[in-house]
């Protein structure tokens, strides 16, 4: 059976303390009829970036909604750090697609970072200045510091990212899930973004970022969960990202497989 | 007119329906935000079988049972229309759609099998209100109005607006951060843990409080023009939160205050022998205020590719 082989490879308790950050086991998500993800094993290293890449429609972001417990789940268990996903949500952050949001809404960039602490300032309360003060650090280290007044509305696309960024970051987790945080940005805000996910991942932090652009993914993230509703490869993505895995998630809609694959020159050959 | 006149007639009236405006205005703006605009419009008819199965329980129609049977309606109907979008995989608005007429039929229904003849459940005063019939007869002179003691003697509809405007304010800054977060980002707020359905819940069965307490006295087309009109004004005329909070719930007041002006005093002062329909003036103040915000929008709009100049535009 898919658990036991599971556990038998990651075992739950290795060291004590280093349980993995996510661990899934047996995944299925469906909306309607067909299964949107079905069977996912996935287990996340413990080091390092984790792209999840696939094509449209593979159901990189219900995955990580279903991690998050925001889409219902069919079958499967979840866990986070070795306990249950809802005794662990505050080690967990979430970025959700710049796309989806309404931008419309008449929040500052402060405003909207400062949702980033609600979890920490409890239901009731009211906004203090230290959490002012916290989302002002959390801007400045996406280089948004002197934009913190200014209507959402009124930002790039880059900049509302890096907004939705610093909101990630300032509810301090260990775990960041982030949906596309590169779709749609300029160099300038994808280098800022690549920055902050390296300097979390020598915090000792994880983050799992669903990543659409394959060009970027070997120069950039260090394992990788390929997905097309069932789980195609996952690995370090020097073994991983193969022309075969590749093709075998893609099929023939991508040009230029060889190209990204790292062992594209077998390819080729 | 004299001033006891006035006290008696007008006073009474303006304040239930300045009250009207400023609950509406501020819970509209909710709505307004999380693209719900329809939401009162549909708790506003869906509240019809609850109103009239506590009356045919009851045997009359004061306004706690009115209040009770609609805000036990306006619940059903807002799990309904949630459970519709969720199992029948519609959008909103289709759920909205079905569930209120639904609802509104059911009641219509009700009414006509049960021979409602002798209950004062006239489609008139539903639709368009009765802000003429509220009427403060223990007025005799100005200093009743600053006397706490001679104010509760208000007619029982303004009493209870004055109670839902206390409860709206005191849920709307409780719960200020919450019902920001779940508005803007529902799932980034679910995925904090936040109790995203229970926020919205609470906010629903707000809005039909407020709505039903509204509509006793201004009528339930009114209350849709006031729950959504003062938010679109404000909102096209500020991109602060708290700005929208507050030029929302002055423009619920402002189209109240303006539009009963318009319809009553008016016509009477210039001694017309007739008079406009208040609770109508007040929806037609509060439409006139969203285009006249749409064009000043649209002229500062302009102003500002015109004024632009990019040699001075810092960061």
């Amino acid at each position: 059976m898919v658990v036991s082989n599971q556990f038998a490879r990651f075992p739950e308790h290795s060291i004590a303390g280093e349980h993995s950050p996510l661990s899934v086991t047996d995944l299925g998500v469906s909306y309607s009829k067909t299964p949107v993800l079905w069977k996912v094993d996935y287990v996340v290293p413990t080091e390092g970036l984790t792209a999840i890449i696939g094509p449209n429609g593979a159901g990189k972001s219900t995955f990580i909604k279903a991690c998050l417990g925001l889409v219902p789940t069919i079958t499967g268990q979840i866990e986070v750090f070795g306990k249950p996903l809802a005794e662990q949500r505050e080690l967990l952050s979430y970025m959700p697609q710049r796309s989806t949001l309404d931008w419309d809404f008449p929040v500052s960039a402060i405003d909207v970072v400062i949702m980033g602490r609600y979890r920490k300032i409890g239901l009731f309360r009211p906004v203090r200045k230290r959490d002012r003060d916290a989302a002002m650090v959390a801007l400045e280290r996406v280089g948004m510091g002197a934009y913190a007044d200014r209507p959402i509305g009124q930002l790039s696309g880059g900049q509302q990212q890096r907004v939705l960024l610093a909101r990630a970051l300032i509810q301090d987790a260990m775990l960041y899930f982030m949906d596309e945080p590169f779709a749609g940005v300029d160099a300038a805000t994808e280098l800022a973004i690549f920055d902050v996910l390296q300097s979390l991942e020598g915090e000792g932090k994880s983050v799992i970022c669903v990543h659409h652009d394959l060009q970027t993914v070997a120069e950039n993230f260090d394992n990788i969960l390929l997905l097309n509703t069932r789980k195609v490869a996952s690995g370090p993505v020097e073994k991983t990202l193969t022309f075969k895995n590749l093709q075998a998630a893609y099929g023939g809609r991508l040009r230029g497989l060889a190209d990204i694959a790292v062992d594209g020159h077998l390819a080729t050959a | 007119m004299t001033a006891i006149e006035f006290l008696q007639i007008d006073f009474p009236a303006m304040l239930a329906a300045g009250l009207a405006g400023v609950i509406c205005g501020l819970l509209g703006n909710l709505l307004v935000l999380r693209r719900q605009s329809l939401m009162g419009d549909a708790i506003a008819h869906a509240v019809l079988p609850g109103i009239v199965i506590s009356f045919l329980l009851t045997g009359a129609l004061g306004a706690t049972t009115v209040l009770l049977g609609a805000t036990v309606s306006a619940i059903v109907a807002v799990v309904l229309i949630e459970g519709v979008r969720r199992f029948g995989v519609v959008e909103p608005g289709a759920s909205m759609g079905v569930v209120f007429t639904l609802m509104f039929a059911i009641g219509i229904v009700l009414v006509s099998v049960f021979g409602a003849d002798n209950v004062h459940l006239e489609p008139e005063h539903i639709l368009f209100g009765q802000l003429e019939n509220i009427v403060w007869l223990d007025a005799s002179g100005w200093s009743d109005v600053l006397s706490v003691e001679r104010l509760l003697t208000l007619p029982s509809e303004v009493l209870l607006l004055g109670g839902v405007l206390v409860m709206t304010v005191g849920f709307i800054t409780v719960l200020s951060k919450e019902l920001k977060v779940t508005s803007f980002d529902p799932s980034f707020a679910s995925a904090a843990g936040l109790p995203v359905m229970v926020i919205h819940f609470a906010l629903m069965i707000m809005v039909a409080i407020a709505t039903i307490s509204a509509f006793t006295s201004v009528g339930s087309i009114l209350v849709i023009g006031l729950l959504v009109c003062p938010a679109a004004t404000a909102r096209l005329l500020t991109d602060r939160y708290q700005w929208q909070m507050r030029l929302s719930a002055l423009f619920g007041l402002l189209a109240s205050l303006g539009g009963y002006t318009l319809g009553s005093l008016v016509p009477l002062y210039l001694q017309l022998d007739f008079s406009l329909s208040a609770s109508g003036m007040i929806a037609v103040f509060a439409g006139l205020m969203v285009v006249v915000a749409a064009l000043v929008s649209l002229r500062r709009r302009n102003q500002v590719i015109y004024e632009f100049n990019p040699d001075q535009a810092g960061q």
